[in-house]
């Protein structure tokens, strides 16, 4: 189980988290031992087998076109971590010019 | 004897009769709770004031008038908090609304008033990837209660809860009922609406009951059954009475052994408790079937790569913007993204993002995701063939009973392994179920509980109810 499978801190810049150095080796240590048990699904034939997405089929429904109510807006902002003027606030997304 | 030890079905008769009022429950539950919570760990909130008020006005003539319902602390009920185990829901998270199997149980006159404890978004077998408290197995403290729905599974072992829900992904509520020697029933995919269930893998969860009998789960599963248009793999099909076939025996029955699930790595132990139950099953007039499932072993690789994809996925929604957790002083977005996350998820979770990330990413998806959704195609197979021979399937529920705590710590692999029979009936969409089967000596003095898994056919719940009823009757 030498073998690297997964350029862990590269993955995790793109599932937007900030690991520690301790953090890599330990995930690449693990996740490495973890997808060469994966690989064991490489001797299987699978050719011309459908995949499973959902057990059961599921199919796009349409709804009756009503109006329902939603959560106010008072509701929602209780749990925001930093709002102003009703809406929820963020850092600033766009450079200074 | 305290209410708190009684069954959903014995606690209605009393309430009916009159022998007994609501708040009697209440209080029971309360003194139970105060004298072992402490040890055990079972519950993440709770809110037994809110509980006397509500069991007082509660209308004893609905299906589960008055009975208190302990909840898995990831599905929503509004005003109460929703943890999921994590820090990133921690504190400052509260409920604006309700799950539908909440409103139904709302509707149906149960008293809801405890959360229980669980793994970081329900992501592990033993309880432990919790980042908020230890829940340790009422028959013996220094063991996993399971996972993860263990908070759910110890409180209802321990009489600290009458019942409870919890969700199961990959044998998140058969896993810990098997340890903690209690009813655990995980419904047939879209059997249940997951509408308010904080999502892990949307393809696999499903939300389910954990009791002191089967008949409880029978009653609970009629409450939270049936179609709900805010879940669109939620099934428009009618629910039938489960309580109906449940005493019809099993007699003439058809019941398959598969080979695969009675080989290496099964402990001796829990093997010989696992087949008398068996043979209990085929003195009460069961036909034995061998039959064979035959892409067991791949279950555990395609589950791991399946889950964690969609678990990646689905958490991107913790993102520290809208709710939960958000990092101090971010310099711009991007760092109170990857902060937020790095601090408000635990190991187990960070690793499946990885992982999940990963088998999804351009030049791997193929070769892990898209095999892994193909090989799911060949064990739903496997289980299409199987029930074309027999009406339901007997197997054990894990390999060994509850560990130590603290014994897979750093090694993932071999927890991951240890789920090998219970991923296959979410893989498979089918329904699934395990019964209390005996206990087996610990070695130091205390006994561990073993479960028997059922399964049954996908919607086929009223087969698996009477067979897990029999199971029970002669236990």
């Amino acid at each position: 189980m030498a073998t690297e499978h997964i350029n862990v801190s590269h993955v995790a810049h793109l599932a937007r988290l900030e690991l520690n150095a301790e953090e890599c080796e330990v995930f690449q240590r693990q996740l490495d031992a973890i997808l060469g048990h994966a690989e064991s699904l490489a001797a299987l034939d699978v050719t011309g087998i459908e995949p499973t997405s959902y057990p059961v089929p599921v199919y796009d429904v349409m709804r009756e076109d009503e109006p329902r109510p939603s959560l106010p807006a008072a509701a929602v902002l209780a749990n925001a971590p930093d709002q102003a003027q009703d809406q929820i606030r963020v850092p600033k997304v766009i450079a200074d010019a | 004897m305290s209410l708190s030890t009684l069954t959903i079905c014995a606690l209605r008769k009393r309430l009916q009769a009159g022998e007994i009022g609501a708040v009697d429950i209440v209080e029971d539950l309360a003194a139970a709770i105060t004298a072992r919570d402490g040890e055990i760990g079972a519950y993440l909130s709770r809110d037994l004031d809110s509980a006397r008020a509500a069991a007082a006005q509660a209308d004893l003539s609905l299906p589960l008038g008055g009975i208190p319902i302990a909840l898995k602390d990831n599905i929503n009920v509004t005003g109460q908090p929703c943890t999921c185990g994590s820090r990133f829901l921690a504190s400052g998270y509260t409920s604006p609304y309700d799950a539908t199997v909440t409103e139904r149980l709302k509707a149906a006159g149960a008293v809801l008033f405890g959360r229980t404890n669980l793994d970081e978004f329900a992501m592990g077998s033993s309880t432990e990837n919790s980042a908020l408290q230890k829940t340790r197995n009422p028959h013996d403290l220094s063991r996993i209660p399971g996972g993860s729905s263990g908070g759910s599974a110890a409180a209802v072992a321990a009489d600290l809860a009458i019942a409870a829900l919890g969700s199961d992904t990959g044998g998140s509520i058969r896993q810990p009922a098997s340890h903690c020697g209690v009813v655990g029933l995980k419904p047939s995919y879209g059997r249940v609406s997951r509408y308010g269930l904080v999502a892990f893998a949307s393809s696999l969860d499903q939300i389910g009951p954990l009791t002191k009998s089967v008949e409880d789960a029978a009653l609970l599963l009629q409450a939270i059954a049936g179609h709900d248009q805010r879940d669109s793999t939620c099934l428009k099909v009618p629910v039938p009475d489960y309580s109906a076939e449940l005493d019809k025996g099993v007699a003439g029955l058809r019941l398959g052994i598969p080979r695969e699930y009675f080989g290496e790595g099964i402990e001796p132990a829990v093997r010989a408790r696992v087949e008398a139950a068996i043979q209990r099953l085929q003195a009460a007039g069961a036909e034995l079937v061998d039959i064979s499932l035959p892409h067991t072993e791949h279950a555990v690789a395609t589950y791991y790569i399946i889950a964690p994809a969609e678990a990646s996925s689905n958490l991107s929604r913790f993102d520290g913007i809208r709710y939960g957790k958000r990092a101090d002083a971010p310099q711009d977005l991007a760092d109170l993204y990857q902060r937020s996350r790095e601090e408000g998820f635990g190991p187990e979770v960070k690793r499946r993002i990885i992982l999940g990330t990963y088998v999804l990413s351009s030049g791997y998806y193929d070769a892990y995701y898209a095999r892994a959704q193909k090989v799911r195609t060949l064990i739903r197979r496997d289980f299409e063939t199987a029930f074309g021979q027999v009406d339901a399937i007997l197997t054990p529920v894990a390999p060994s009973p509850a560990r130590k705590i603290g014994e897979h710590a750093d090694d993932p692999l071999q927890e991951y392994l240890s789920d090998i029979f219970t991923l296959g009936p979410n893989l498979a969409g089918i329904c699934a179920i395990s019964v209390p089967a005996g206990t087996v000596a610990s070695g130091e003095g205390t006994e561990l509980p073993v479960g028997l898994q059922i399964l049954a056919p996908h919607l086929g719940e009223a087969t698996l109810l009477r067979v897990a009823k029999a199971a029970e009757m002669t236990a």
